[in-house]
């Protein structure tokens, strides 16, 4: 026998009595007065920061200052004007090392714990939100829920290969529990909000 | 969770210094992250193989999910060429609706935070990359098959119980000598091998704030006292124990002998105090002072007062 046959017979054997699944996870009404309120409150508390702008055009002049003093910004995004480089191939991880801030598209706003989730098909390559030294998402700002329960009612996890709620810069407290900023991944978190 | 807390900011300095170059005496935990940042970077980039474990996995997608604070699992997976996830059976639950409830516990009961910085679902690999799901045993259906203690299975790793236990947060990890430690690991690890773990569940004050803090509702201080009956009938509980509590035994439920004893004992601590400040017949004494022996028992000084 097999090793998985062998557990899988184990498995069969020791296991209690089988219980109906309940199916449905209940819904968690929101009792927050403002989706984008409650999630910029968390998110500055976390590290991150937020921009609500009317109109796409603010996120371009901000690469573009960043990327006019030398640093390489790279775009996901459709709709911008000015970032030089639009990234539409796959690379290596060696072609994204010196990558400044990468900009991408984040599908859904969760107000609870100000993540944002990312799918594979907005990042072009799953590497960029992790290698980039700093990391801007854009959202329109009817793309909100409250908490994980609506959160998961929304999304399609099973759109693409890969998917990922991104909350706020890394981090870590590994030293002596001291919170430090800027881990493995992002040293900074930057979200406009785009309110047409 | 929190790998070297028994380290000092100024051993990882230290350590920092000998193989990074780093400042000597430099001990900001800033600056020693953002070296470790830039020295693993390289790595991380380099590397064609990325191993990561697993915090759930989604029986009805075929999914797994991978959380992490610092981005590391990510970035090690995302720059390789290959993804090897190792998980427990434990980690499966139905389906992905179920994250919701599972994502807000892991961060919460573990850290504190409304949710890990990373949450990735891995469905396939990227085109033209590998991802391989290794299932592991390591004990986990020995553990579903005992009725007592299977509960344990249920745990997500967010070490609620570790924060909590006045033993663990005395002691630390590296006095479990198991892979898993706290209280958790107290009742996992007996499961595994009971001659070489049969300490842990003893190492208790069984005080049961383990199990009020845990979110996946483990009666951990239970179990704990289960494995203490489990590994006492079994034998496994060494000669020396199991002579003292039948002595204990004897002596208790006796009021006579109990008086009699303890004169004794006021008798030779008085007598010969060398004996009990011997730390090899007394490891007791190894980290602590005695107390003077009293002149009295609490029953001579009532009878006393109170004639």
């Amino acid at each position: 026998m097999s090793a998985r046959e062998i557990m899988l017979k184990r498995i069969a054997e020791g296991r209690p009595a089988l219980i109906p699944l309940e199916v449905t996870v209940s819904p968690v009404e929101s009792t927050y007065p403002g989706l984008i309120e409650k999630f910029s409150e968390v998110l500055q508390g976390i590290g991150g920061e937020i921009k609500v702008v009317n109109h796409i055009s603010f996120v371009d002049e901000y690469l573009y200052h960043i990327e006019a003093k030398g640093n390489r910004v790279v775009n996901c995004m459709k709709g911008l004007e000015r970032p030089s480089e639009l990234l539409s191939g796959k690379g290596q991880a060696s072609d994204y090392e010196n990558v400044f801030v990468a900009c991408i598209k984040g599908t859904l706003g969760v107000a609870e714990n100000a993540s944002v989730w990312v799918d594979e098909g907005d990042m072009v390559n799953r590497l960029l939100p992790f290698i980039c030294q700093h990391l801007v998402l854009v959202i329109d700002a009817e793309n909100f829920v409250a908490n994980m329960h609506q959160a998961y009612q929304k999304i399609d996890t099973l759109k693409s290969g890969y998917g990922t709620f991104i909350a706020g810069p890394s981090k870590t407290a590994d030293i002596e529990q001291s919170l430090v900023i800027g881990a493995h991944g992002p040293r900074s978190l930057k979200l406009f909000v785009i309110e047409q | 969770m929190l790998p070297a807390i028994h380290l000092k900011k100024e051993d990882v300095s230290n350590t920092f210094h000998q193989h990074l170059g780093t400042e000597k005496g430099n001990n900001d935990p800033q600056y020693l992250t953002e070296a470790a940042r830039n020295h693993l970077r390289e790595k991380f980039v380099q590397s064609q193989l990325a191993i990561t474990g697993v915090n759930f996995a989604i029986a009805d997608t075929g999914a797994i999910v991978v959380c992490t604070n610092e981005g590391n699992a990510d970035l090690g997976v995302h720059a390789a060429h290959i993804h090897i996830a190792c998980m427990g059976i434990e980690k499966i639950i139905p389906s992905t609706q179920h994250l919701g409830i599972f994502l807000r516990l892991l961060a919460r009961s573990a850290t504190g935070q409304p949710i890990t910085t990373y949450s990735s679902h891995f469905n396939k690999p990227a085109a033209g990359k590998q991802m391989h799901i290794v299932i592991v045993d390591n004990g986990r259906t020995s553990q579903l098959a005992k009725p007592d203690f299977r509960n344990a299975l249920k745990c997500i790793r967010c070490a609620a119980c570790f924060n909590t236990c006045p033993v663990y947060r005395r002691s630390g990890g590296h006095s479990y000598h198991t892979t898993v430690a706290g209280p958790i690991g107290a009742i996992l690890s007996p499961n595994m091998d009971m001659q070489a773990n049969a300490d842990l569940p003893f190492a208790s004050t069984l005080c049961g704030s383990c199990t009020n803090v845990c979110p996946v509702k483990i009666d951990i201080h239970q179990q704990l006292w289960k494995w203490r009956q489990t590994l006492m009938a079994g034998g496994y509980g060494g000669v020396s124990k199991k002579a003292g509590m039948q002595l204990m035994a004897t002596v208790l439920a006796r009021p006579a002998l109990y008086r009699f004893a303890g004169t004794m004992a006021r008798k030779m601590m008085h007598l010969f105090p060398g004996l009990l400040k011997n730390k090899n017949l007394n490891p007791w004494y190894k980290q602590r002072n005695m107390p003077a022996p009293p002149k009295q028992s609490f029953r001579e000084w009532y009878k006393k007062n109170n004639a």
